[in-house]
C-alpha cells in the first residue's frame, strides 16, 4: 500500500504540468466563440502530446499511447486542477469510438473516428425505445435491405443531444425470425434526411437534453453496419462493458459537494451561516464519509487496473452509490434554500442571475441519474445476480422479441 | 500509487482467517455467548500469540514485527468477520502507546512480554459521563499514585498492564491485578467483548512520556481498528444473508429470487464494499499522512460502524424469524455492531470532530 507515485510517474506529472503551463491559460471574459476555438486548439495540442484520447491510434486522430491507468489518472488530476479542456463528453467519443476500434471495418474507422475525436461529428445513441427500456433486447425498430440500403422504420427515445447530432449509432431489428438477442444489428445512420424526425423532449427540469427520433423509411448504406448482421447485441455489449469498466472516479460528486459547501457558507439558519449549524455539520460529514468511500474505492480500482486485476463487484456498485450521494446532496440543499424551493429552476440563459432556486435543478436532476444508463433498481439486480450470486429470476415472457 | 494489499498482507489475513475458523467455529462461539466461559478467549489468544500477531506493532528491537497500523487493522478485520472474542484490540492499543513512549526502560520492561502475548495490555480511556478523547480526561497522578474511575474498559480483568488516559493528554501505565485497581465486569450487550468499570484507588502509575500528540494518536488508532472490525463484521453479515437467501425456500423457490430481497442484499453489499477503502485509507494515513490522520480516523469510524450497524439489522431481517432467535448466530454480529458504533465515540461525536478538523466555520 503506497499512495505516492513512483519517481518515473512524478516526472511524468511534471511534464504534464509544464505542458499545461505553456499551452493552457484559463480564458477570462471571452465570448463563447473565442472560448470554443481556444479549447479546440488546446485539445489538438494535447492530442499531439498524447494526453487525450490515449487509446485511439494516431492514424485515427488519437493520442496513440500504451494503456497506463496511472498516467491517465495523473492527466485527469492535472487537467482538472488547471481546469483545462478534457476529452469531449459525447456519446460518439465515449461509446462509438471504442466500439469501432474493436469491431469496425478499416474504412469505418478511417471515415468516422478522426472526425468524431476532433469534435466535428456528433453522435446520438439509438438504443431505448418506448417499449424497450430495461428490457433493451426487445427493440422493434425494423431494418430491411432494399437494394444496397437499409430501410428503417420505428422509433428511438432518450437519445441525448440528438437535436445537435449529425449521426446515430443504433440497435435495429434486422432478423425478425431469429431469437430476440440474435436478431439485432448495430447500424450507423445519418440523421439529416427526410425519413427522420428528431423531436426534443422537455424534461421535468424544463430543459430538453434528450429526444425522440422517428424513422419513416429512413435509409442508410448497407455497409454502415458494425459487426455482422444479428451481432448488434454483442457489439453493443462491448460498448457497455467499456462504459462500465471505466473507472468510477469521485470527481463529479466532489465538485457537487464543493458547491454544497458554498451553499452552506452563504445560506443562513437563525442568522448564522448554515455551516455552523450542528445538524447541518452532521449531514455534511455524513456525505463526506460516502464521498471519501467512493474516492478511496476508486484508488483501489485504479490500482487493480494498473495490475491487470479485475475489480469485480465494486465496479458494479459505483453508479448506484454515486447516484445516492447526488440525491443526499440535493436533499441537504433542499433543506437550506427554504422558500426558493418554490421557484422554477432557471434556464441556462439566466442561470448567472438566479438565486438558490438553482438547486431545484439538482433536486430534480439527481432523479435522472437514478434512471439514465440503467435504473438504480436494474443496477441492484446486477449487483445481486452477478456480484453476489443471488438467484437470477426467471424473466417473464418468451425469448422472441 | 498502489492502493492494494501486498502479498504478505494477504497471507497474513489468510493465516488469521484459517486460525479464526479453526479456533472459533459457530458452535464454540455459541457456547461462549451462552455461558460466558473464558475458554474460547484463552484459546483464541494463545492461537494469535503463537502466530506472532500479538507483537505485530512492537518493533523488532523489542521482539515484535514492527508492522504499520494497517497490518493490525487487517487482522482486526478478520477477527471481526469471525467475531473472535480476544484481547487483540485493547492489547494492540496498549502496545502502540508503549511503543511510542520515550522511556526505553518502560519499553524493555513491557514490550517483549506483550509481543509474545505472555502479557496482555489494554487501555482505559473514557471516564464516567465524559467523552472518549483526551480533552475529556481529568485524572492526575499525585506522588506517583492514581485515583479515579474509568468505564467501559476492555479486558481489564485479565490485563497485565492498563494504559490510562490522564489530564492534559498524558498517558500512564498501571499494572493490572494489583492493589489499588478494582475491576467490575459489566453486563455488556456484546458478549464477545469483556467490558469493565475500573476504579483506581491510589494505584501506582508509571508515566509514559511521549510526543505531544501521543494520546490523540492512541484514540485515533482505536478508531481505525474499530472501523476495520466493523468492515469485517459487516462483510460477514452480508455473506450470511446472501447464503441464507440462496438456501431458504418459500413459494417453491429460493427466496433470493425475490427482487425485494435481492435489492436489499445489493444495498447491504454496496454499503460494506464501498467502506473498505475508507478504513484502509485511515490506517494508511495513520502512519504515512500525519496531517490527515485525525480526519481519516474519525470519518472511517463514523461511516463504517454506521454501515455495519445498518447491515447487521438488515441481515437479521433478511433471515426472518430464525434471525430473531438467540440460538441462531446473526445476533452475535448485531451486538458487535452495537459495540463498534458506541465504543470510542459514536458517529455523531466523530462527525463533529471531522467538521472541526476540516475547519468548517
Amino acid at each position: 500500500m503506497d499512495l505516492n507515485y513512483s519517481p518515473a510517474y512524478e516526472e511524468f506529472r511534471k511534464e504534464v504540468r509544464a505542458f499545461l503551463d505553456e499551452h493552457w491559460a484559463r480564458p477570462l471574459n471571452q465570448d463563447r466563440k473565442t472560448r470554443t476555438e481556444a479549447e479546440k486548439a488546446f485539445r489538438n495540442k494535447a492530442i499531439q502530446a498524447g494526453y487525450l484520447y490515449r487509446n485511439v491510434p494516431r492514424e485515427y486522430g488519437g493520442g496513440g499511447q500504451e494503456p497506463d491507468v496511472l498516467r491517465a489518472q495523473i492527466i485527469r488530476e492535472e487537467f482538472r486542477e488547471a481546469r483545462a479542456p478534457v476529452e469531449l463528453h459525447q456519446n460518439g467519443v465515449q461509446l462509438l469510438v471504442p466500439t469501432l476500434l474493436e469491431h469496425g471495418q478499416p474504412w469505418q474507422k478511417e471515415a468516422f473516428i478522426p472526425k468524431t475525436v476532433a469534435g466535428e461529428y456528433f453522435w446520438a445513441q439509438g438504443y431505448s425505445e418506448p417499449g424497450s427500456g430495461s428490457d433493451l433486447a426487445s427493440v422493434r425498430t425494423r431494418g430491411e435491405i432494399v437494394g444496397d440500403e437499409w430501410v428503417i422504420n420505428g422509433q428511438k427515445i432518450w437519445s441525448t443531444g440528438a437535436q445537435y447530432c449529425q449521426y446515430m449509432f443504433a440497435l435495429i431489428r434486422t432478423e425478425p425470425d431469429k431469437p430476440k438477442h440474435e436478431g439485432i444489428s448495430y447500424l450507423l445512420i445519418d440523421l439529416r434526411q427526410p425519413g427522420i424526425t428528431v423531436r426534443p423532449l422537455k424534461q421535468i427540469t424544463g430543459r430538453a437534453e434528450f429526444c425522440e427520433v422517428f424513422f419513416n423509411d429512413a435509409r442508410t448504406p448497407s455497409n454502415w453496419i458494425v459487426g455482422q448482421r444479428g451481432e448488434g447485441w454483442k457489439v453493443s455489449r462491448s460498448t457497455l462493458k467499456f462504459e462500465r469498466s471505466y473507472i468510477g472516479g469521485a470527481e463529479r460528486s466532489t465538485e457537487l459537494f464543493a458547491r454544497l459547501m458554498e451553499l452552506c457558507r452563504s445560506a443562513r439558519i437563525d442568522g448564522e451561516p448554515a455551516l455552523r449549524n450542528p445538524g447541518v455539520r452532521q449531514r455534511l460529514a455524513e456525505i463526506s464519509g460516502a464521498l471519501a468511500a467512493q474516492r478511496y474505492s476508486s484508488y483501489r480500482q485504479i490500482s487493480m487496473a494498473a495490475n491487470s486485476e479485475d475489480a469485480g463487484i465494486v465496479s458494479l456498485m459505483f453508479k448506484v452509490f454515486s447516484t445516492d450521494i447526488g440525491q443526499d446532496i440535493a436533499k441537504l440543499a433542499r433543506d437550506l434554500i427554504q422558500e426558493s424551493f418554490l421557484l422554477a429552476p432557471p434556464d441556462e440563459s439566466n442561470w448567472r442571475h438566479a438565486g438558490f432556486e438553482r438547486w431545484n435543478n439538482q433536486f430534480m436532476g439527481s432523479l435522472g441519474l437514478a434512471i439514465a444508463g440503467g435504473t438504480s433498481n436494474i443496477q441492484r439486480n446486477i449487483i445481486a445476480e452477478r456480484g453476489l450470486g443471488v438467484g437470477r429470476e426467471k424473466k417473464p415472457g418468451g425469448e422472441k422479441a | 500509487m498502489n492502493f492494494l494489499l501486498s502479498l504478505e498482507q494477504k497471507m497474513l489475513q489468510d493465516a488469521v482467517e484459517r486460525a479464526a475458523r479453526d479456533v472459533c467455529p459457530l458452535q464454540e462461539l455459541h457456547r461462549h455467548v451462552d455461558h460466558a466461559e473464558l475458554t474460547l478467549r484463552k484459546r483464541a489468544w494463545e492461537t494469535l500469540a503463537a502466530m506472532e500477531v500479538a507483537g505485530l506493532c512492537v518493533d523488532e528491537a523489542h521482539g515484535g514485527s514492527g508492522s504499520d497500523l494497517v497490518d493490525a487493522a487487517l487482522v482486526t478485520e478478520v477477527l471481526g468477520y469471525n467475531a473472535v472474542p480476544s484481547a487483540f484490540l485493547g492489547h494492540t492499543l496498549a502496545v502502540l502507546a508503549i511503543q511510542a513512549s520515550q522511556d526505553e526502560g518502560l519499553k524493555q520492561t513491557w514490550l517483549p512480554g506483550l509481543a509474545k502475548g505472555e502479557l496482555v495490555g489494554t487501555v482505559a480511556l473514557r471516564e464516567p459521563d465524559k467523552g472518549w478523547y483526551p480533552d475529556d480526561w481529568s485524572m492526575r497522578p499525585e506522588a506517583g499514585r492514581l485515583s479515579g474511575a474509568k468505564s467501559f474498559v476492555l479486558d481489564a480483568g485479565e490485563a497485565d498492564c492498563i494504559i490510562v488516559g490522564m489530564a492534559d493528554g498524558q498517558l500512564g501505565l498501571v499494572e493490572g491485578r494489583t492493589g489499588g485497581v478494582q475491576c467490575t465486569p459489566l453486563d455488556g450487550v456484546d458478549r464477545t467483548r469483556a467490558l469493565f468499570d475500573v476504579v483506581f484507588a491510589g494505584a501506582q502509575v508509571h508515566p509514559v512520556p511521549a510526543a505531544k500528540d501521543a494520546a490523540t494518536r492512541l484514540v485515533d488508532a482505536a478508531s481505525v481498528l474499530i472501523a476495520a472490525d466493523a468492515f469485517g463484521g459487516g462483510r460477514r453479515a452480508v455473506d450470511m444473508a446472501v447464503e441464507y437467501a440462496n438456501q431458504r425456500e418459500q413459494f417453491g423457490v429460493k427466496i433470493g429470487q425475490f427482487q425485494a430481497l435481492k435489492h436489499q442484499l445489493a444495498n447491504m453489499a454496496t454499503r460494506m464494499e464501498m467502506s473498505r477503502g475508507l478504513y484502509w485509507y485511515a490506517a494508511y494515513a495513520f502512519d504515512h499522512r500525519p496531517l490527515e490522520r485525525g480526519h481519516a480516523a474519525s470519518l472511517a469510524k463514523a461511516h463504517v460502524t454506521e454501515q455495519f450497524l445498518q447491515v447487521a439489522r438488515d441481515a437479521v431481517e433478511a433471515h426472518g424469524g430464525i434471525g430473531f432467535t438467540w440460538d441462531y448466530h446473526i445476533h452475535v454480529w448485531l451486538k458487535r455492531a452495537m459495540f463498534d458504533w458506541a465504543w470510542n465515540g459514536d458517529p455523531k461525536f466523530h462527525r463533529e470532530r471531522y467538521a472541526r478538523l476540516s475547519d468548517w466555520q
